[in-house]
Order: structure tokens, then C-alpha cells, then sequence
């Protein structure tokens, strides 16, 4: 249920903007990757473009090399819709389908692909992915209420049982709890803990403690200046880069130097 | 910091009573006091120059923002006096948006309640000559015309809106928006002609058919539809597209199941709308359904009468005693504002009842 990603020579533009250069990375199966840096460097664009989120928007375009599995990801017969199904993301901002009850939203993923599920599979799917989301609990009992009626964090948590539903080989998250309260983010910190037992998990974010709570590895990006591409200056065990980097920006930015 | 330092250098920092945080009001009463007043002197003054309804409510606004206005700036000081002054300005240009709506409602109303009977809505103008008849073939007609339009604009419009917004390209989606906003501008009578010059290839000069006068209604319809459907979906926000391609939706079901639902309430208000828009057209209609007097369930055999060509034939050419092809007309008109009416109503409910639920 998890894979290796490797990255390699990773260059990511914005029409002829190169946002990201020369990014050459391995991202560990049942574990979980942190990336840090400053603002404008490139952690979400480069985080978008493991599974081809980034080419949705208009005259953005990836050189080099994602390989999942010995398959490459941006290999001409590529299928992106494919790829978005075994490597699921989470946002920043927590977007449940407006239109739907908590249950479709977390069904969503299965429904919209294959169409007629039974409805028995389809419960426990749902059953499933709420109790893998921490939710189960808090919404058992109201699963056809509108899915924008939850709490912001408990929004949040459904978008990650939405994006777990499907079964995806790797878990993409992107400042998952910048817009959520300390109680919120503790639960989806946890949460984290337990799904890399069986995911591949991928997070940008800001807050350096989180980084070093959650995370197994961190990669430390940073920018030169404006309009210069974002640069992956350093990654290692996270216990390492917060304690002993080799780095000079990586200790500039972990002592909060610099950024 | 800086203001305090400002104040310790040159002049004494203001206390408390200088800025006083309570000012005395006009009292509650003074509005109405001056509108008193101001009709008392208006009164006054059109007793000597002749009097007339609409000199005396002139004069009385008029009056009525001087006195406010002055008595408000003695007493309460400038900011609340321009609040007072504008407050009667904006309520005075509603009053004048609201006369001719309500001016024509009621002159309808007036006019058309003397047939507004039974008889109106069950019988056609088959035989009648003088009084009596009915408008049972122009409301078939009308609402056959507009359905058949209806039934072509909206998924025409429809997608046409979905390309412009989920997968416009360059040069040819700009095109598109230009074509769009000058259809937009294109006078009925055009479409009309359009519609009969089309249908004349086919049947030869001189055909009158109710589906041509869809065709009509159609051009005029499309464009409004891509242009509310245009604004509806560019509000749907790009993180639910971003949140179902992550699910590994492909696009078109993207579009299909959360973009089209998301914006749903929307888009049937302005399908509504439009179709309140184009139910009254007159011009493309007399040209091209032309007029009968008994009704047509038929859309592609023979003329079709609809409500505002009634309204017009029964109008100017009234028969004999004319009073009843007047009633008539009247009442066609009062029809036609009752359906209307009764689309932007029903506008409003579909809204309600689209729109995504909050649950709180």
C-alpha cells in the first residue's frame, strides 16, 4: 500500500518562470517527508507535481524525472487521472464538495470513478475511512448532513478520510493545518502518526515544530531572491537537520536566523 | 505614537470634553415635523401659483430636505446632516425607479381585470367578432414557442458556458466571448428576420410556423443563458476542480458532478430569467409565427399566436365595438406580467432549493 518515490533533476515551470530547479530527491515508503522552508520557495509547487496537480494550471510544465515503483510519473503514455488515484492530496484549505452530505463526500472518490458501487461496499468503505480519519465518532450520527456544516478541523479530517476512501499508494498534504487551531492540528498530527503505518506521506508546512514532531525525514528549500527558482538545499533525517544540519541556510532557517 | 508626539509639541492634547462621544439628536419626531412643515409652505406657496399633485410632491421633497437638512446641521453637525440629506436623495430615486413599474402594473391591472374571466382562458378567437373570445390559442402558442426555445438555448447555452469556463483556449474562447456579447446587443426584429429568411429557404416565401418563432426566441436567448452560466461558474471555487482531480476525477466528470451542482441555483435562476426575458418578444414573433385566431398545438404546421402579438393585433385592429378587442388585449397583457411574474418567482424558489445546504 506505499511506494518509493524518486526524484530526479526536477525542474518545475510557470509558462517560462522556472519556479523549482534541479530538485533530486527519494521519498521512503511508510514514512513521513517533511518539507520546510521560506515562503515563495517552491514547497507546493514541488509537492503538486508528485502527482501532476501542478499541470492544472494553464502554461505549467515539469522537466525531469518522478519515478513511483520503477514507473514514471511524467513518462509519455502517462495517464494523470491514473496517477491522482494512487497519489491522493490534501490542501491547505479544507474543501468539502459543497453539495454533498458528509457520506457522498467520503464516497466521492469511489463514486465519481466507478460509477455503481453496492451500497453495503460503499458503507463500509465510508465506515472505514472516517475511522481512518478520526471522525467516525464525531459524525456517525449525522453522516447525511451537509459536509460544510463540521467544524474547520473536522473538515479538514474529512478531506483526508475523502482522500484515504481511494486507497492511494501515497498521501500528499500541503500546510494541512495552517488554517486550524492547535486542538485540530494535534488531532490531525496524530492522525498522521497513524496513517504512515500504512501510507507514504508527503507534508509541506510552515511550522517547524510540526516538522520535527510528525516527520521522519525533512527536506530544507529555499529561494536566492525574487524571481529566482526555489532550490532544495539540504534533506535527512529529521532528527538530524533540526539538530546538526550541514547546511549553514538550514541552521540560518531551523534558529530562525533567516525566513 | 506619532499623533501623541504631535500633540505634546505644539498643542495641548484634547481632552475628553473637547471630544465629546455623545451629541444631542434632532428628536424622533423632527422628520416628520419637517415634512409637515414643508407641506404646510408648499401648500402656501402652490395656493398662489395654482395647485397640482405633482408641483405639491415636488415642492414638498424639496422643502423637506432644506429643512432637514438645516435643522440637522445646527443641531446634530455636518456629518449627520450630509447622512440625512443623502438618505432622502437615495429613497427619492427608488420612489422614481418604483412610479413606472408600479404606474404600469397598475394601468394593466385596470384595464385587463374587465376580461379577466373564465371565458378568457378557455376559448379562442375562432368566430368571434365582437365581444367575448378568448386567449386559450395565444397562451398554447406562447408557451409552446418559448418551451421549444427553451429546450434548444439551455443546453446549447449550457456548454457553451462549460467550454468558456473549464476549457477555454486562446484565440477561439475570446472569439466566442466577443460573438456572445454582440448577440447579446442584436435587436429582436433582426432575429426575427434571421429565423424567416432561414425557414424561407426550406418552405418559400411567405411560411409562418410556431418553431421558426422558437428559432427566433432561441438567438435571443442564448447568449443571456452563456452569460449567467458564464458568472455562475466562474464563482464555483477552483479548490473543489483541485479537490475532485485529486480523487483522480477526470475532468469532464469534474465538471459534470461537483462544478455543474455547485453552481446549479445559479444557473436555473438565470435560465428562469431568461426565459422571462424573451416570453414578451413581439417582433421576431409577428414575423415569423405570425397570427391566428384559433389555437395550434402544433409547432411545425401552420401560424401560431402568442401572447404579445394578441395583445398587439387586439389592440390595433380591434374589431367591432373595438371596446372588446381592447378588453382583450388588456387582458393578454395582464396574462403575459402574471407568467413572468410568476418565473422570477419561481426563480427564487428553484434558488433556494438548488443552492448547497449549510447544515448549521
Amino acid at each position: 500500500m506505499s511506494k518509493r518515490i524518486d526524484i530526479s533533476d526536477l525542474d518545475i515551470y510557470y509558462g517560462d518562470f522556472r519556479a523549482v530547479e534541479g530538485v533530486t530527491m527519494t521519498i521512503e515508503p511508510r514514512a513521513v517527508t517533511a518539507l520546510i522552508g521560506p515562503s515563495g520557495c517552491g514547497k507546493s509547487t514541488f509537492i503538486r507535481s508528485l502527482n501532476r496537480m501542478h499541470e492544472v494550471v494553464p502554461g505549467a510544465r515539469v522537466e525531469g524525472k518522478v519515478v513511483i515503483d520503477g514507473q514514471d510519473l511524467y513518462g509519455p503514455d502517462v495517464d494523470p487521472v491514473d496517477v491522482r488515484r494512487q497519489i491522493g492530496m490534501v490542501f491547505q484549505r479544507p474543501n468539502p464538495f459543497p453539495t454533498m452530505s458528509i457520506y457522498e463526500n467520503v464516497a466521492a472518490g469511489m463514486r465519481l470513478n466507478n460509477g455503481r458501487v453496492k451500497k453495503g461496499k460503499l458503507d463500509d468503505l465510508v465506515e472505514r475511512s472516517l475511522r481512518g480519519a478520526n471522525l467516525w465518532t464525531e459524525v456517525e450520527d449525522r453522516l447525511n448532513r451537509p459536509g460544510s456544516g463540521l467544524s474547520g478541523g473536522q473538515q479538514q479530517r474529512l478531506c483526508i478520510a475523502r482522500a484515504i476512501a481511494i486507497e492511494p499508494q501515497v498521501l500528499l498534504m500541503d500546510e494541512p493545518c495552517s488554517a486550524l487551531d492547535p486542538i485540530s492540528t494535534l488531532a490531525i498530527e496524530d492522525l498522521i502518526a497513524t496513517l504512515k503505518e500504512q501510507y507514504t506521506i508527503v507534508i509541506v508546512t510552515h511550522n517547524m515544530q510540526q516538522a520535527a514532531r510528525v516527520s521522519d525525514r525533512t527536506g530544507f528549500f529555499t529561494i536566492d531572491g525574487p524571481g529566482r527558482p526555489g532550490r532544495l538545499i539540504e534533506m535527512d533525517d529529521t532528527s538530524r537537520i533540526f539538530s546538526n544540519p550541514t547546511e549553514k541556510a538550514t541552521e540560518d532557517y531551523i534558529s530562525g536566523r533567516f525566513g | 505614537m506619532s499623533s501623541t508626539a504631535r500633540h505634546t509639541t505644539d498643542e495641548p492634547a484634547p481632552s475628553l470634553e473637547d471630544m465629546p462621544l455623545v451629541h444631542r439628536p434632532l428628536p424622533r419626531w423632527a422628520p416628520y415635523a419637517s415634512v409637515g412643515v414643508a407641506a404646510v409652505i408648499a401648500a402656501g406657496v402652490l395656493a398662489v401659483l395654482g395647485f397640482g399633485p405633482v408641483r405639491f410632491v415636488l415642492l414638498t421633497l424639496v422643502l423637506f430636505a432644506v429643512t432637514l437638512y438645516a435643522a440637522s446641521r445646527t443641531v446634530e453637525g455636518g456629518r449627520k446632516a450630509t447622512d440625512r440629506l443623502v438618505t432622502i436623495v437615495v429613497a427619492a430615486a427608488f420612489a422614481v425607479a418604483m412610479l413606472p413599474l408600479v404606474s404600469l402594473l397598475w394601468t394593466v391591472i385596470e384595464n385587463g381585470i374587465a376580461r379577466f374571466d373564465a371565458e378568457l382562458f378557455t376559448s379562442d378567437m375562432r368566430g368571434v367578432v365582437g365581444p367575448g373570445g378568448g386567449v386559450l390559442h395565444a397562451i398554447v402558442g406562447t408557451g409552446l414557442i418559448t418551451g421549444a426555445a427553451t429546450i434548444v438555448s439551455v443546453p446549447v447555452g449550457l456548454m457553451c458556458a462549460v467550454y468558456l469556463v473549464e476549457y477555454r483556449r486562446g484565440r477561439l474562447a475570446k472569439a466566442v466571448t466577443f460573438l456572445v456579447d454582440v448577440m447579446t446587443g442584436i435587436p429582436s426584429v433582426v432575429a426575427g428576420l434571421f429565423a424567416y429568411v432561414l425557414f424561407v429557404l426550406f418552405f418559400g416565401p411567405g411560411v409562418r410556423l410556431g418553431i421558426a418563432g422558437s428559432l427566433a426566441l432561441s438567438v435571443l436567448m442564448i447568449p443571456v443563458v452563456i452569460r449567467s452560466a458564464e458568472e455562475m461558474l466562474k464563482l464555483v471555487p477552483n479548490e473543489l476542480r483541485e479537490a475532485a482531480y485529486a480523487l483522480g476525477v477526470p475532468k469532464w466528470r469534474t465538471v459534470v458532478k461537483v462544478v455543474l451542482p455547485t453552481a446549479a441555483a445559479g444557473i436555473a435562476t438565470g435560465i428562469t430569467l431568461a426565459i422571462a426575458r424573451v416570453i414578451g418578444e413581439t417582433a421576431p414573433l409577428l414575423l415569423v409565427a405570425g397570427f391566428t385566431s384559433t389555437t395550434n398545438w402544433d409547432l411545425t404546421d401552420g401560424r401560431m399566436m402568442t401572447l404579445p402579438v394578441f395583445a398587439y393585433y387586439s389592440y390595433t385592429q380591434p374589431g367591432f365595438p373595438p371596446e372588446a378587442g381592447q378588453q382583450r388585449a388588456w387582458a393578454a397583457a395582464l396574462v403575459l406580467i402574471i407568467i413572468v411574474m410568476g418565473l422570477n418567482l419561481s426563480a427564487r424558489v428553484i434558488a433556494r432549493f438548488f443552492s448547497p445546504k449549510t447544515g448549521r
